[in-house]
């Protein structure tokens, strides 16, 4: 699409280097579905955990762009607040922590994702890792004191749904009364370490379970319907391809059926929650940190599934999504190179080398 | 009597000072970086660190440019090592009797200070090479650059991680970043004061590697541009 600046030029002639099919997706309009796509989260989350979570949001967002203006400006390099990508970086990180964190962490969080994990390594396109992902692990470890209470719904929810786990806890299971001092009200993985029931006193499947209405470590990663209503609108728009999400979820279903013994309800519950679905559908999916080839996603998927697994079922952590990431994202510049395509024509080393030892033979 | 022995192209005053900036063992020439991190954690250890380095490195150096043309070119790591280790037990002792504190604080680190790669870098690279008052300098700056890289990192992560400086509350314990007394926030601030001093050792448009790439362990094996095109020239000249 030739835009008016080319076709200003005298005589109608388009001096411009090719390519000359352009499409008018650029970062800005692909970051624009990102957040629009975040926007049933956001709305979910003020919904389920208060209005505390939209201050987290705001507080996040405003210095994420803030660190990204600043940085941009003291390195002298090009403005780039304009692409919307820190407005994207910043909520994803506010949708990954706990509600009652306190806001200079979530402040400082977002300068570490911006400064330290994006613009040091020369802005966006150039960080190795997702920013969002690395800075949850860095406050986990940080402020590993804010991490250790679950965010709990809001009462008007407790009251007509009495929580999942919440209420399993309260009559605890000796197993579970081991790690109170650590937790004072776990996560239904955390639960599901310590031995417990899965589904605890489920009353409500829907509500409780699909629209997320229950204890979670992160305020954006339980309501099932926000997130898949997001990363279809993503799929849809073509923002996303389905590989990684498909072959994500895939590995962690199939490993959890195997494990679980072939109990549909145990896969269920690992499908939906802790972070998995968020993380599949809209930080697995990060262009600068995810592998370019459909076979490289496709490996790069199984190979999160895979690391997801071993972490939730063997691992201390409850959860793994976060460093699954992580490690993945190490592999990407790899996964790249061995599913690189072949140019057309162009023949593999090995056989080429074959061809060359036939030829000296003949001569 | 460093005048008198005075080679022509070295400069007392830059083989004290090189060890500071453009030469500093821990964030230009990146030697020495197990212990290092291990004991930045807190002002003290890294303070106690650093002089028995000073100690070590000096008079390593010293002992081992007097030696320099009676150790056996074969032998020579082992006969350093040796010298090394002398000085590390001493200083060992020292600490255990005078300064107990400071020696239960470095714990391990003291004793493996004999295998340092700084220390071994230096009698490698510069005192088996070098006269004795240049030896003694070499080892003063570099042990002194050491103990000012150390106590940078130290004021960083001390602050940052336990809120404390020198053991004294800044800040208090619930706004305190605990990411800083662990390796990784030891690893982070590493890698800042490393381009805070890269950007004080050059200057736009100079090579980076440096003046003296003999003096570098890593020269032959180094990709960098500037040893490329040394190379070449060298290659010309053959």
């Amino acid at each position: 699409m030739a835009s008016d600046k080319d076709i200003m030029y005298p005589e109608n002639f388009i001096i411009t280097s090719s390519p000359y099919l352009r499409q008018a997706k650029n970062t800005r309009m692909i970051m624009l579905d990102v957040l629009i796509a975040l926007l049933p989260c956001v709305v979910a989350s003020t919904i389920i955990y208060g209005t505390r979570s939209l201050l987290i949001i705001l507080v996040a967002v405003a210095f994420a762009v803030l660190s990204e203006g600043l940085s941009r400006r003291v390195m002298k390099r090009p403005q780039t607040i304009g692409d919307l990508s820190a407005v994207v970086t910043g909520l994803i990180l506010a949708l990954n922590l706990p509600i009652d964190i306190p806001l200079w962490q979530v402040a400082l969080g977002s300068v570490f994702a911006i400064v330290v994990c994006k613009q040091i390594f020369g802005g966006l396109g150039q960080n190795i890792f997702n920013p969002a992902m690395v800075t949850r692990i860095a406050m986990m470890s940080a402020f590993s004191a804010s991490f250790m209470t679950a965010s709990r719904p809001v009462q008007w929810i407790l009251d007509r749904f009495p929580d999942v786990i919440a209420e399993s806890t309260a009559t605890s299971s000796a197993t579970a009364s081991a790690t109170m001092d650590a937790m004072s009200n776990p996560t239904p993985l955390q639960h599901f370490k310590d031995g417990g029931e899965l589904f605890a006193n489920v009353n409500n499947i829907f509500v409780n379970v699909f629209l997320g209405a229950h204890d979670t470590l992160a305020i954006g990663e339980t309501c099932i319907a926000a997130i898949l209503i997001g990363g279809i609108y993503l799929l849809l728009r073509g923002v996303i391809k389905f590989y990684i999400p498909v072959s994500y979820i895939g590995t962690v279903a199939v490993l959890s059926l195997i494990y679980g013994g072939f109990d549909l309800s145990f896969v269920g519950f690992q499908m939906v929650v802790g972070g998995l679905l968020f993380a599949a559908f809209f930080m697995a999916t990060d262009y600068a940190t995810s592998p370019l080839t459909n076979t490289g996603k496709v490996v790069y998927g199984i190979g999160l599934g895979l690391i997801t697994c071993f972490i939730r079922f063997w691992g201390s952590l409850p959860e793994g999504v976060s460093y699954s990431i992580i490690i993945m994202n190490i592999l990407t510049p790899h996964i790249d190179r061995w599913t690189r395509h072949k140019a057309f024509g162009q023949r593999e080393k090995e056989s080429m080398d074959r061809a060359a030892a036939k030829e000296a033979k003949h001569v | 009597m460093a005048k008198a022995d005075k080679a022509p192209e070295v400069n007392a005053r830059q083989v004290f000072t090189k060890g500071l900036i453009n030469e500093n063992p821990i964030f230009r020439l990146v030697l020495g970086l197990c212990s290092s991190l291990a004991v930045s954690s807190s002002l003290i250890g890294a303070l106690g660190m650093g002089v028995s380095v000073i100690f070590v490195l000096l008079l390593s150096n010293i002992v081992i440019s007097l030696l320099r043309n009676f150790i056996p070119n074969t032998v020579r790591i082992p006969a350093y090592i040796t010298v090394i280790a002398g000085f590390v037990s001493i200083v060992q002792m020292l600490l255990q009797a005078f300064a107990n504190p400071i020696y239960e604080l470095l714990g391990i680190y003291l004793p493996l200070i004999v295998v340092n790669c700084i220390i071994l870098g230096r009698a490698e690279a510069f005192a088996s090479k070098n006269t004795v008052g240049m030896a003694a300098l070499d080892g003063l700056g570099m042990g002194v650059g050491y103990t000012i890289a150390l106590l940078s990192i130290a004021f960083v992560r001390e602050l940052l991680g336990a809120g404390t400086l020198f053991g004294f509350t800044i800040i208090p314990e619930a706004y305190t970043i605990k990411l800083f007394t662990m390796p990784t926030g030891g690893f982070l601030v590493v890698g800042f004061f490393m381009a805070v001093w890269n950007h004080l050792a050059e200057k736009k448009g100079k090579p980076r590697a440096g003046e003296d790439c003999n003096g570098c362990p890593m020269a032959g094996h180094c990709v960098s541009e500037f040893v490329r095109s040394q190379k070449e020239v060298e290659e010309d000249k053959a």
